[in-house]
């Protein structure tokens, strides 16, 4: 929050002349047909994407040149804002004169940058950056049929964030290599989730097999699992008893007391014996305000063992003395 | 370019007279009301005035409140969140009724307290896009407390049945709230014909300031004030009173009520005007009987036109009006109006809402009439599925 963002409401405001002259007058929009296709020379490709109960549908119209593979005239039809209409335009301009294989490699990113006034002034505001994805998606589409090929095998890796084309990969390696530890950072480092927000957390706008929150959480697992080795798990069991209690210690230290701290109670690690089928009991005492408190016997002693079992050992029992 | 708007349930103009008004509380008589010195006294008549205009207004008793506050947002969320305080919180009453046609400030007030414990019935409106009292009766059960209904939906103008779920809740011993934004200004809201606990609006709605509001609190209800410090309002809310604004209310209100026949008549006139060319353009859908809604509001559904590149149109040639289509918010959440009335989905993101005031002329309607067919021309020819 702060200055610029307390009054908002902004969004047609921030798009482009660019965006407001296409919407207006649009300069590829129509149909082509079979009697078009044979007067050029070409093969006519009608490729659909969207479904307009989501808000946006696009057709796309090529006729392409059988020899050269070369797009000699798009159109589109669509429904959808101002947006999605000035977005399929420049998309549809952008295949004219190349080949099918040089437009199937335009983005949603490229179509944005064409519509830009000022060179470091996005074309649309960031909640509008989605309405542009269908214009890249219907190339694909067209693409395939053109090829006779499945639209899969076009794909790329996987995009957790369509807005900004951010791929899994580019997420959790900037999680990894900048030891990131918020959605918010993701978003600095990556630009994934900055604009529509969809990929945040499920709930969004539309849904997306990968959320940022649960990639987060699993590579933030896997990184903390890597900076522990004295903690791998089949290794507990093994490990002196010395060693042990420094692993249990190291454990309540750093995820449980600060947790039972600030209800005003504390734990106590009073002894460590072997239990059945290789398990080992953990005998704790309660302090502070967790001693007789009726929910430090189920819930607190719940939340302490499966801490200690993810954190230490799978083998770890609790027992309170 | 002249404009036209037609955006009249997002807000108003000021009536002039109303402006006229309130001026004289800025420069010259601007005193506290609570004061004890002359500034002080100077205004109070003026505030007796306005109390005297707003209780004739919605009809209240004498013995009954209406608190000055700043929008009705504000009086919603004293109701919902006083509520908690005071009942749900430490009785075995736990349950609240509301519509998932309410405005956000009640449905998020209701989702903030289900944090605290408290249930919450969202009813759906019918096929028709309403709440009946029926539906009412139905969800009330021995731990419900309240109950919430807007008295018109801002959305389609559908007029909900208050009155009769009213008596349900008499008969039941359960609180009932209104949220009458959209239809103070539009249509006779009477608080002794119709016995509701709690009514809530605010002045910009009603060709009044904005930033000024009211809560009407039946005699003998108890609420506790969401702000709490000072004697104003009789300790209801306190906070020093925007004279000014609440001056304006006053005068907003008389004039309203002056102008309900008008709304009946000339309003309506025009609004049919406008619905029927609408409804001359093939695949056009108008949500709710029209003698049902406030005679002010059309919501319409153009098949292969996207609301918010109809608004844009519109826009582009000075009208202003607005859409439910939530293409550009966070969550996809299209028109539960649409999906309620059994529209195609394909009708989802198409709803647009014109709404007009006793300010709007013929002449704006006529030329709205000519850009709108113009403009669903231009849009179905660019469109996929037109």
């Amino acid at each position: 929050m702060g200055k610029s963002d307390l009054i908002g409401g902004e969004l047609w405001e921030q798009y482009s002349n660019k965006v407001a002259d296409r919407m207006n007058n649009p300069r590829h929009f129509g149909v082509l047909t079979e009697d078009d296709a044979k007067q050029l020379g070409g093969r006519l490709v009608i490729a659909d994407e969207g479904a307009e109960s989501c808000g946006d549908t696009v057709r796309l119209f090529w006729i392409v040149d059988p020899e050269t593979d070369i797009i000699k005239k798009a159109t589109f039809k669509s429904f959808g804002c101002g947006t999605a209409i000035a977005a399929t335009d420049m998309m549809a301009e952008m295949c004219i004169g190349k080949t099918v294989d040089e437009a199937a490699k335009i983005t949603n990113l490229d179509v944005e940058h064409a519509l830009r006034d000022e060179e470091d002034q996005a074309a649309v505001p960031p909640q509008k950056m989605h309405c542009s994805v269908m214009a890249y998606e219907v190339i694909k589409r067209a693409t395939s049929i053109y090829r006779g090929v499945d639209i899969a095998t076009l794909a790329e890796a996987d995009i957790v964030c369509e807005c900004a084309r951010v791929t899994l990969q580019t997420v959790e390696d900037a999680i990894r290599i900048n030891d990131l530890k918020t959605v918010e950072e993701i978003t600095d480092y990556t630009k994934a989730g900055a604009f529509c927000k969809s990929c945040i957390q499920p709930g969004g706008h539309e849904k997306r097999e990968h959320y940022l929150v649960d990639i987060l959480a699993r590579v933030r697992a896997e990184i903390e699992r890597e900076r522990n080795p004295d903690q791998v798990q089949s290794d507990f069991t093994k490990l002196s008893v010395v060693k042990q209690i420094k692993a249990i210690e190291a454990a309540l230290d750093e995820h449980i007391r600060p947790a039972l701290a600030r209800d005003g109670g504390g734990i106590e690690l009073e002894d460590i014996t072997p239990g059945e089928d290789g398990t080992v009991l953990v005998h704790l005492a309660y302090q502070g305000s967790c001693k007789g408190c009726a929910g430090s016997l189920a819930g607190t002693l719940t939340f302490v063992e499966r801490t200690l079992r993810q954190e230490v050992s799978d083998k770890i029992r609790g027992v309170v003395v | 370019m002249e404009r036209i708007y037609l955006d009249n349930n997002a807000t108003t103009i000021v009536d002039p007279a109303v402006r006229d008004a309130m001026e004289p509380f800025f420069c010259h008589m601007y005193g506290n009301p609570n004061s004890l010195h002359s500034f002080g006294i100077e205004v109070r008549p003026y505030l007796h005035q306005a109390m005297e205009q707003l209780y004739t207004g919605i009809n209240a008793a004498d013995d009954d409140d209406i608190v000055i506050n700043s929008c009705a947002t504000e009086g919603n969320n004293t109701v919902i969140l006083g509520f908690y305080f005071n009942l749900l919180k430490d009785t075995r009453k736990k349950h609240i009724i509301t519509t998932q046609l309410e405005h956000p400030c009640i449905r998020e007030s209701c989702r903030y307290l289900e944090t605290h414990g408290v249930k919450v019935t969202y009813l759906a409106p019918d096929r028709d896009g309403m709440i009946t009292a029926e539906a009412v009766r139905g969800a009330i059960t021995d731990q419900t407390a309240l109950v919430s209904v807007m008295w018109a939906n801002n959305e389609t103008g559908l007029i909900l049945p208050i009155k009769e779920i009213a008596e349900v809740c008499r008969e039941r011993g359960v609180y009932l709230h209104t949220d009458a934004v959209q239809a103070i200004g539009k249509i006779k809201v009477d608080v002794q014909e119709v016995p509701v606990d709690f009514l809530t609006f605010s002045a910009h709605k009603f060709h009044g300031p904005k930033g000024v509001g009211g809560l009407y609190i039946r005699n003998g209800v108890s609420l506790p004030p969401l702000l709490h410090g000072g004697e104003q309002m009789g300790g209801r809310r306190a906070g020093t009173v925007d004279v000014p604004g609440m001056v304006a209310m006053g005068k907003a209100m008389e004039l309203a009520n002056q102008h309900l026949a008008f709304e009946q008549t000339e309003v309506r006139r025009l609004r049919d005007k406008l619905e029927d060319a609408l409804l001359k353009i093939d695949d056009v859908l108008v949500v709710g009987r029209r003698e049902l809604r406030t005679p002010n509001t059309v919501y319409v559904s153009i098949r292969g036109v996207e609301g918010e590149a109809l608004i844009w149109d519109l826009n582009q040639n000075g009208i202003a009006a607005s859409t439910g289509s939530a293409c550009a918010s966070e969550s996809l959440e299209a028109s539960p109006i649409l999906t309620a009335i059994g529209a195609d989905k394909e009708l989802a993101h198409t709803g647009v809402r014109l709404s007009l005031s006793r300010f709007t002329t013929e002449q704006e309607i006529d030329f709205t009439i000519y850009t709108i067919s113009k403009a669903v021309m231009r849009l179905r020819q660019l469109s996929t599925s037109y």
